[in-house]
């Protein structure tokens, strides 16, 4: 099964090296992760999405709230949440399938950020089934190049996850 | 008002803050000025000859006296021999603030002249480790260290002090602790507590598991009280060996892999088990999955995430052993000697720990017994392999700071550090190193630091000539075959003790024994008592690994 946790930490050297060190220690599986500041920058926020039974979920939300530099570790139920991933995707394009692109594009509600004769460069936003849906549209004419960021996830509502109380 | 001080300045105050009377070292080139600031300071500084022993001595002064151990190695190799000694304390729990040399902050990343990324190597094996880039940093990060190190399920932490960190200037401010991430759980759930004590009191075959936990939490004197309040059996680990007495008629001794045969027995037919400051490893429960079968698990450990690790457990209590004892204590009545009881009575008369005596051949067990009776409240220190087992089984534990034994990494070559830092913390303690012919050669270089500083350790060996645990194993599984576990008659340990100023001692004969312990404890020099015992004494009973509990082989020798 997969879970999504969201980890606040000090902003600080080595930080995401001892949580990664950590899963690959123990044996847990990252699915994805992502880090960015917080709106105060002496924290991150990490969005992790890890593969596992309820038991590995709680262990690893046990261990990561030993490390020193873990201010917070909470699971996001993801009925609750809102969950996001953006993903770049180069794609082939001539004359004959641009329009065809474009048209798939504006399905998607993506938009094209960079056109050259031979290629075309699109974002996508939206959870990972969407992206994963463009994707495969894609193929088809050729994917050149794609980085996707792992997904950033928040839950619903008035309920916060942050350092402070 | 502030002081300018160096940065090594700072590191020696900070030290003294912290109450630290004892640094067990050695140095090199980037510690030149650390170690210049301690020349003309009154910290205790014990020069070692390899600094693995500079890390077991911490860690063995530590486990002796409650508090924290200290060590200091240069960086690069000085570091890295330090590696085996911190995986040693992370795995017991046990609180060490290890310092290490680090080349110029400047030269960092570039492979300079005994540069090794020791944070990252230490990483998954400290409980928190720094490398300080600013000498202003030093005060606040000594503060944690001590605090982490200490505090909530202790550990080992280690700091990385670049050389032109320890020269640079600073304004000496001692900070108060702001860590906002660490916040170990010291008191207990109510609510918990309260099921738990229900559970034991309607429990009619209940069983207590004691770990290490309780002697970090110096809880023993609650334990007591507990059980003998509810006439509950207890069992310990190697790890709680001493929490309580292996002479009372409650203990059960120690449980698993070569623990008592009532020990297990009495655990896989509990029907509650309250396991206390213990992490269910694996040399204790055997086959996971038929361990306590029968028994509703109360677990109270300081540390949440050992709460479900291993087994499932139906009332977890987080918080310290201590607190959680004395909670429990308020809620539970005495509760009468039964049915269960006697039965276990009867499995300690039926299978009590023995070994076949021999008039020719000095067994090892005797000799443990001798010691045990000679010298009754002496701190014992082991090495690894059967001499421990030994240790465990034959000696009777009473005091739970007086049993010191690399449980969970299994260090050979630990013990004899160990005991030089006991002793050092425990002067006026007799210490004996019960130590395998293998082990004690793995760290023998130590003699020199035991003689030149005078510090009187006993080492008794077990001298088998063989890695006698190890033989033991293809004895049982590998059809005999010996494969490189034999170590023959070399070296002469008293000669070597000799040579290094120590006094050495042997006995080959059963009827020597008692007369060469009297002469080593009575000796006021570093003493090597080598006892020559047979290759194929076997440490019994015995679970084999991956087996059930209630798998007990008894073994001949
Ligand atoms: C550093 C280290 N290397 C290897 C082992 C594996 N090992 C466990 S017990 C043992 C034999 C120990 O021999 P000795 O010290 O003579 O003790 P004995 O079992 O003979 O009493 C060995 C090699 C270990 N525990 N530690
Ligand atoms: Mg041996």
């Amino acid at each position: 099964m997969k879970h999504t946790i969201a980890v606040i930490v000090e902003n600080k050297p080595g930080v995401l090296t001892r949580i990664s060190g950590l899963f690959s220690r123990r044996g847990f599986n990252i699915e994805s992760l992502s880090v960015g500041a917080t709106d105060n920058p002496a924290y991150s926020r990490m969005t992790i999405s890890v593969e596992g039974d309820d038991v590995v979920l709680e262990q690893v939300v046990k261990q990561l709230s030993k490390l020193i530099n873990v201010i917070r570790v909470s699971r996001l139920d993801p009925e609750e949440s809102v969950e996001r991933e953006l993903a770049i995707i180069k794609v082939s394009a001539n004359k004959d399938t641009r329009s065809e692109i474009m048209q798939i594009v504006s399905v998607f509600r993506a938009r094209i950020i960079d056109v050259s004769p031979r290629s075309l460069i699109i974002e996508v936003t939206g959870d990972e089934k969407k992206v994963d849906a463009l994707q495969q549209m894609l193929r088809q004419f050729g994917i050149k190049e794609m980085a996707r960021t792992g997904k950033v996830s928040m839950v619903r509502g008035s309920k916060v996850v942050q350092a402070g109380p | 008002m502030m002081v300018r001080m160096t940065g090594a300045e700072a590191i020696i105050e900070c030290l003294r803050r912290e109450g630290v009377e004892v640094i067990f070292g050695l140095p090199g080139g980037v510690l030149l000025p650390l170690y210049d600031a301690l020349y003309s300071s009154d910290l205790r500084h014990i020069l070692v000859r390899h600094e693995q022993a500079a890390a077991h001595a911490a860690d063995g002064y530590a486990r002796a006296t409650g508090r924290v151990g200290v060590c200091l190695a240069t960086s690069g190799p000085g570091a890295t021999n330090l590696v085996t000694g911190i995986a040693t304390a992370y795995m017991d729990s046990v609180p060490i603030v290890a310092m290490t040399g680090q080349v110029n902050t400047g030269l960092i990343g570039k492979d300079a002249f005994q540069e090794a990324d020791i944070t990252g190597i230490t990483m998954p094996i400290t409980k928190h480790n720094y490398l300080i880039k600013r000498s202003k940093d030093i005060p606040r990060v000594f503060r944690e260290a001590f605090y982490i190190a200490r505090t909530g399920r202790p550990g080992p932490v280690l700091i990385d002090l670049p050389r032109d960190v320890t020269v640079d200037e600073l304004e000496f401010d001692y900070p108060e602790i702001n860590l906002p991430g660490y916040n170990p759980t010291t008191k207990v759930h109510q609510l918990q507590i309260r099921r738990a004590a229900e559970a034991l009191m309607a429990a009619e075959r209940p069983v207590i598991y004691a770990g290490g936990g309780v002697r970090y939490a110096n809880a023993h004197e609650e334990l007591f009280q507990l059980a003998t309040r509810l006439n509950a059996p207890v069992t310990t680990t190697l790890m709680g060996l001493g929490c309580f007495p292996t002479d009372h008629p409650l203990s059960l001794g120690m449980l698993g892999m070569h623990g008592t045969k009532y020990a297990n027995l009495a655990v896989q037919e509990a029907d509650v088990l309250l396991a206390v400051g213990a992490r269910f490893d694996d040399r204790v429960t055997g086959k996971i999955a038929s361990f306590a079968p029968k028994a509703r698990i109360i677990h109270i450990d300081v540390d949440p995430a050992e709460i479900g690790k291993n087994v499932r457990v139906d009332i977890p209590v987080v918080g310290d052993a201590k607190i959680a004892l004395t909670e429990l204590l308020k809620h539970v009545q005495q509760k009468p000697w039964g049915e269960w009881n006697e039965k276990i009575l009867m499995w300690k008369k039926e299978y009590p720990l023995r070994y076949t005596r021999d008039e020719n051949v000095i067994k090892p067990q005797f000799v443990v017994e001798k010691i045990c009776e000679l010298c009754p409240d002496a701190i014992i220190v082991t090495e690894v392999g059967q001499n421990q087992m030994w240790a465990a089984q034959f000696f009777k534990h009473r005091d739970p700071r007086k049993f010191i034994t690399s449980g969970g990494l299994g260090t050979m070559g630990y013990g004899f550090p160990a005991a030089i830092g006991a002793k050092i913390g425990r002067p006026e303690c007799e210490v004996i190193d019960i130590a395998g012919d293998g082990s004690f050669q793995m760290n023998i270089q130590e003699l020199a630091t035991a003689v030149v500083n005078d510090i009187p350790v006993k080492i008794a060996i077990l001298n088998n000539g063989v890695l006698g645990m190890v033989r033991q194993w293809q004895t049982l599984f590998f059809g005999k075959r010996y494969s490189h576990t034999t170590l023959g008659d070399v070296p002469d340990f008293v000669k070597v003790a000799e040579a290094y100023g120590a006094l050495g001692l042997r006995a080959t004969k059963p009827s020597e024994v008692e007369d060469v312990l009297k002469e080593g404890l009575a000796s006021d020099k570093p003493t090597v008592m080598d006892f020559i015992v047979h290759r194929d004494e076997k440490v019994s009973p015995m679970v084999p690994a991956g087996a059930s509990l209630s798998e007990i082989l008894e073994l001949d020798s």
